[in-house]
């Protein structure tokens, strides 16, 4: 089979194309080594790759099916990493100068994980410097493009990761999700991301960001192998005293058992003032081929997570980032300052040598947020509207099986054009925030192109731990429409 | 407390243990000052019957069984050590 067949294929059909010997794991691995090669120079989702590993590890895969011992739908198929998750003995930076040279010890139990299903940690993916940024502006090594136009962001965080499945560079991929950091990538690079519900997914070897928000996602072509990957990474861990003991079902299978039709809100704050005509109209497409297929769509209000989360958020995520990054202080592990005087002053040079802008616009804040006398004014005060946004969605949920909404008010950005001010960037995830806020879980599927051919995506929120319904809402949409046929020209 | 969207940078940047640079300063007071007069806005907020939210899904007393378990070998645990000597971290002088 052509390479140019392969690259693009949903991971499923790779699993299946595997499972009947008509694909080896080193024929897909080496075609993804080349695509990456002939392409990479241009997207630079990768900030490392190591072709021998993934190459030995594909044989041993495919030694394992010969011998009838396949470990299941992933052996052999190669998943990205957001260079924020640990695979042992692989560079592990956050596209960070401060972890430039950091080497990870011990897999991350999602890494675990996909080692037992089989799979194959396929590269390091770069992202804005420790998760902190909707742009992958913030890397400090490079910019990755996006896919569908190199002058413009993949998005972010999870920026390399969404761009390397758009790019045909990797068929599966994990990100982080903390504000918007899977879905909103995903929603700018035409690709499925999933946030899962907070306590789903262990977070041991994901680098803490904001401890309360952060959860590991899948990226995928299609919202089955969305539904595949989360499967192999789900479950309660006795690592992450956050991870929470709820059941994990065959995702797959439940896509095929969940027809549907579903009571749908539209929460009618999200497509007021900001909200990008172009992108309004595909997602009110979206809201009409639901309503189309029988489902009931019900107006909702979420009066104080659309006008707070925000604000909200850039309280708790800094104040939690500002603790959390306190530990890179030039002893053990990171960048060191070559000239201190003492070991006060090898923190205070190491960590300004070590972060970027960003980073260390985010340590002030929540440093300032956390300190005597603003406390209760700011990270109090935000834990308890926290409260209200959650309720805002729980009263929803009473009335409607999930939410239709934006993933972002606009399309790819291009770039540059908001690296200068913080505060249009961080409102650009006005949609996506409320979640890490409330725990919800949420899904970005491509549902339409721009005029100027730039992906957009439609956000579909669900209600805690019901995944299985919101992947199966999501493949409703999928299969009514074809946008996963189109792929970029690079 | 001082004009409540204005950032004591010099006091914040020491507690953070942050070498800033002047230019590095005057940037950062004006951006969070954005920022600060736009979080402003959740004093409109009336918050006096609400218990604040630390987790989403609160779990309490997660406990695990006082079971030794293997650990980082010392190797491991110093192969990302900017220096060391002796199986030991090499750290500035901390005390005179």
């Amino acid at each position: 089979m052509a390479d140019s067949e392969l690259i693009f294929k949903p991971a499923a059909e790779l699993a299946a194309l595997l499972a009947a010997k008509q694909l080896s794991s080193v024929e897909l691995t080496q075609a993804l080594i080349a695509r990456t090669r002939a392409v990479d120079d241009r997207v630079r989702a990768f900030n490392s790759f190591d072709e021998a590993d993934a190459l030995a590890q594909a044989r041993a895969s495919d030694a394992r099916r010969a011998a009838g011992q396949a470990r299941g739908a992933l052996d052999g198929l190669p998943v990205g990493f957001k260079d924020v998750i640990a695979v042992a003995g692989q560079p592990l930076t956050c596209s960070s100068r401060m972890l430039a040279n950091f080497v990870s010890p011990y897999d991350a139990t999602v890494t675990r994980k996909l080692k037992d299903a089989g799979a194959i940690p396929w590269g390091r993916l770069n992202m804005d410097e420790f998760a902190m940024g909707s742009s992958t502006e913030n890397s400090a090594f490079h910019q990755t493009a996006n896919p569908w136009d190199l002058e413009r962001v993949p998005g972010g965080s999870s920026g390399g990761a969404a761009a390397a499945v758009a790019a045909g560079e990797a068929p599966l991929a994990l990100g982080s999700d903390t504000g918007g950091s899977v879905r909103q990538p995903a929603s700018f690079c035409g690709v499925v991301g999933l946030k899962p519900t907070y306590g789903l997914v262990s977070r041991y070897g994901l680098v803490a960001f904001a401890s309360s928000l952060d959860q590991i996602g899948p990226l995928a072509r299609t919202v089955e192998d969305v539904a595949m990957l989360l499967g192999a990474i789900a479950g309660h861990d006795p690592l992450d005293s956050t991870s929470y003991p709820a059941p994990v079902p065959d995702y797959c299978a439940e896509l095929r058992v969940r027809p549907g039709p579903w009571k749908l809100g539209v929460p009618k704050e999200y497509f007021g003032a900001g909200l990008d005509a172009e992108v309004g109209g595909a997602v009110q497409a979206a809201i009409e081929f639901y309503r189309g297929t029988g489902c009931e769509i019900r107006e909702v209000s979420l009066p104080v997570a659309s006008s707070y989360a925000v604000a909200a958020y850039y309280i708790i995520a800094t104040a939690e980032a500002s603790s959390n990054l306190a530990r890179y202080d030039g002893v053990r592990y990171g960048h060191r300052a070559a000239e201190a005087t003492g070991a006060v002053d090898l923190y205070f040079k190491s960590r300004a040598e070590g972060f970027g802008p960003e980073v260390k616009r985010r340590i002030i804040l929540g440093t300032h947020m956390l300190s005597s006398g603003y406390y209760d004014a700011y990270y109090l005060r935000a834990q308890k509207v926290r409260t209200l946004i959650r309720n805002d969605f729980l009263r929803a949920f009473q009335e409607v099986d999930a939410l239709l909404a934006p993933v972002a008010p606009t399309a790819a950005f291009k770039i540059g054009e908001k690296a200068s001010d913080p505060l249009a960037m961080y409102l650009s995830d006005i949609y996506t925030i409320s979640l890490n806020l409330a725990g919800l879980p949420g899904i970005s599927i491509p549902c339409g192109f721009t005029r100027g051919g730039l992906p957009v995506g439609l956000q579909i929120i669900g209600q805690p731990f019901q995944e299985a319904r919101l992947l199966a809402i999501a493949r409703a949409y999928e299969q009514g429409h074809g946008w996963r046929g189109r792929h970029p020209t690079l | 407390m001082a004009n409540p969207t204005d950032i004591d940078i010099d006091y914040v940047a020491n507690l953070a243990r942050l070498a800033l640079t002047a230019q590095e300063k005057e940037t950062f007071s004006r951006q969070l000052g954005d920022v600060l007069r736009y979080v402003e806005k959740l004093g409109e907020v009336d918050v006096s019957q609400v218990e604040p939210t630390a987790h989403a899904f609160p779990l309490c007393n997660i406990w695990a069984d006082d079971v030794p378990q293997p650990g980082l070998s010392v190797e491991a645990a110093l192969r990302n050590a900017p220096e060391q000597r002796d199986n030991m971290v090499v750290v500035p002088i901390v005390v005179e």
